[in-house]
């Protein structure tokens, strides 16, 4: 058994430290240390996206990361969307345009929604689709997850909120 | 999946990741964007002892036209590439290839070096440095090597690298005037290997004649194909419909596919005739001829 190492990583804005195994996977950090549970371990096989947070502002599948690699690194993960208990636009968008069904890839959908719009906040319907292309969902069809998007970029556009000023 | 056990080494430099590799010699591995490894790992089919972790070792990531070479280093990610300016306007050939390299988040940790060293012949980008002429610089213990791109694959998932040797950069000839490249991939869904895809570069004179050629072939073979006999047919020749044809033909003949789940040998070296056709028609419309 290799030896633990000492981790620091931080969370939604707040500092985490552990000792973990080498071989312990980002998402089972996130899991289990802070016990954020948002990030869904889907197909682990990097397929499906489900485990998708953002490491220093870009999007990884955290089943394909060591929590050793992200030392140091600051991590956004779907709990850290919401500010001062408000939704985020995204968030508000899922629910009102039913970008969601069973709900499990949601929260890999959020985050590389996010990251998206971070980089280009008026994409077209194929920036959308491109921009979601690393997430697999088996419900929608994926059309309200487009809607839900469009939906936040129009009010992250209109409310000059940009929404966009989360950690990481 | 839980990957083994392991020992986790984090280098700050070069000498310091070299010594080791010579330390801990075939037990050890690079662990690089690890989009590869990474799942190897969990799936139990690498069991290295030692990951040296290379991430955090600096000046590694550029991608800068230099003495003639552009020069991409060997921790430029994928997603690096893709949103680079210099090599969306004058490189579309790399960014075709990118683009259809796993998904978005694969690329924001996979890099160009890691994609040629894993030497897996499904790989996106071997095809594209073989049409390019790209040499793999590596640097070991007893100093810095070059290798052609053209003898860097030995066999499958081997390449000329000895395993204490790190990718530091790739640098490719930058194309003279005329020139124009295309990646052309068939893949089942996005993030899938290639069923078959071709990569073309070329340079044509004022007539539109083929002065220049590069065809590589992915995942019809046990390493990346040069599609030498193509590409010798259409030195010399115009670019016209019955040349092209019989270039896709030369180099369907030059791949040897295996049938597997994504379809026949032979229906893959139909789509190598076609997939090249469409590589040299796109490479030549950029050539602005």
């Amino acid at each position: 058994m290799a030896e633990k190492q000492s981790v620091q990583i931080k969370v939604n804005g707040r500092q985490r430290e552990a000792m973990v195994e080498p071989r312990l996977l980002l998402v089972h950090f996130i899991r289990s240390i802070p016990g954020l549970t948002g990030t869904h371990v889907g197909c682990d096989t990097t397929h499906c996206g489900a485990c998708t947070v953002l490491v220093d502002g870009k999007t990884v599948k955290s089943c394909t990361l060591f929590a050793v690699q992200a030392d140091g690194c600051e991590v956004l993960t779907v709990e850290g969307l919401m500010q001062d208990g408000n939704l985020h636009p995204l968030q508000e968008g899922f629910k009102e345009e039913h970008g969601l069904q069973c709900g499990y890839c949601t929260p890999g959908m959020l985050m590389s929604s996010y990251a998206l719009l971070r980089q280009n906040p008026h994409p077209s319907e194929e920036e959308i689709r491109w921009g979601i292309s690393g997430n697999l969902c088996r419900c929608t069809g994926y059309q309200n997850i487009v809607k839900a998007v469009q939906y936040a970029a129009t009010k992250m556009r209109k409310g000059g909120n940009d929404g966009l000023s989360n950690v990481a | 999946m839980i990957p083994p056990a392991f020992e986790y080494l984090r280098p700050k430099t070069i000498p310091e990741a070299i010594a080791f590799l010579q330390q801990h010699g075939d037990e050890a591995k690079i662990l690089s964007g690890g989009q590869s490894l990474i799942p190897l790992m969990k799936f139990r089919l690498a069991r290295p002892a030692y990951l040296i972790d290379i991430n955090r070792i600096s000046g590694l990531s550029y991608i800068k036209e230099e003495g003639g070479y552009l020069k991409i280093g060997g921790l430029t990610r994928e997603s690096e590439l893709e949103h680079s300016p210099l090599i969306r306007s004058k490189y579309p050939i790399l960014l075709d290839t990118t683009r259809v390299i796993a998904d978005p988040q694969v690329r924001n940790m996979a890099t160009l070096a890691g994609n040629l060293a894993h030497g897996d012949p499904a790989n996106d980008h071997p095809a594209t440095m073989l049409a390019l002429g790209a040499q793999i610089v590596a640097i070991g213990p007893k100093g810095k090597r070059v290798l052609p791109v053209e003898s860097f694959f030995v066999t499958l998932f081997t390449t000329e690298l000895q395993h204490d040797e790190i990718v530091t950069e790739i640098s490719i000839p930058i194309p003279p005037p005329r020139s124009g490249g295309a990646y052309v991939k068939l893949e089942r869904k996005v993030g899938d290997f290639a069923t078959a895809a071709v990569a073309a570069q070329l340079t044509v004179d004022d007539q539109g004649v083929c002065q220049k050629v590069g065809i590589g072939l992915t995942n019809v073979g046990a390493t990346p194909v040069k599609a030498s006999k193509a590409e010798e047919f259409l030195r010399g020749k115009k670019l016209n419909d019955a040349n092209i044809a019989q270039a896709a033909q030369l180099a369907a003949d030059e791949a040897q596919p295996s049938s597997d789940l994504r379809g026949p040998a032979e229906y893959k070296k139909g789509l190598v005739k076609e997939l090249t056709k469409r590589a040299l028609v796109r490479a030549y419309e950029r050539s602005g001829k």
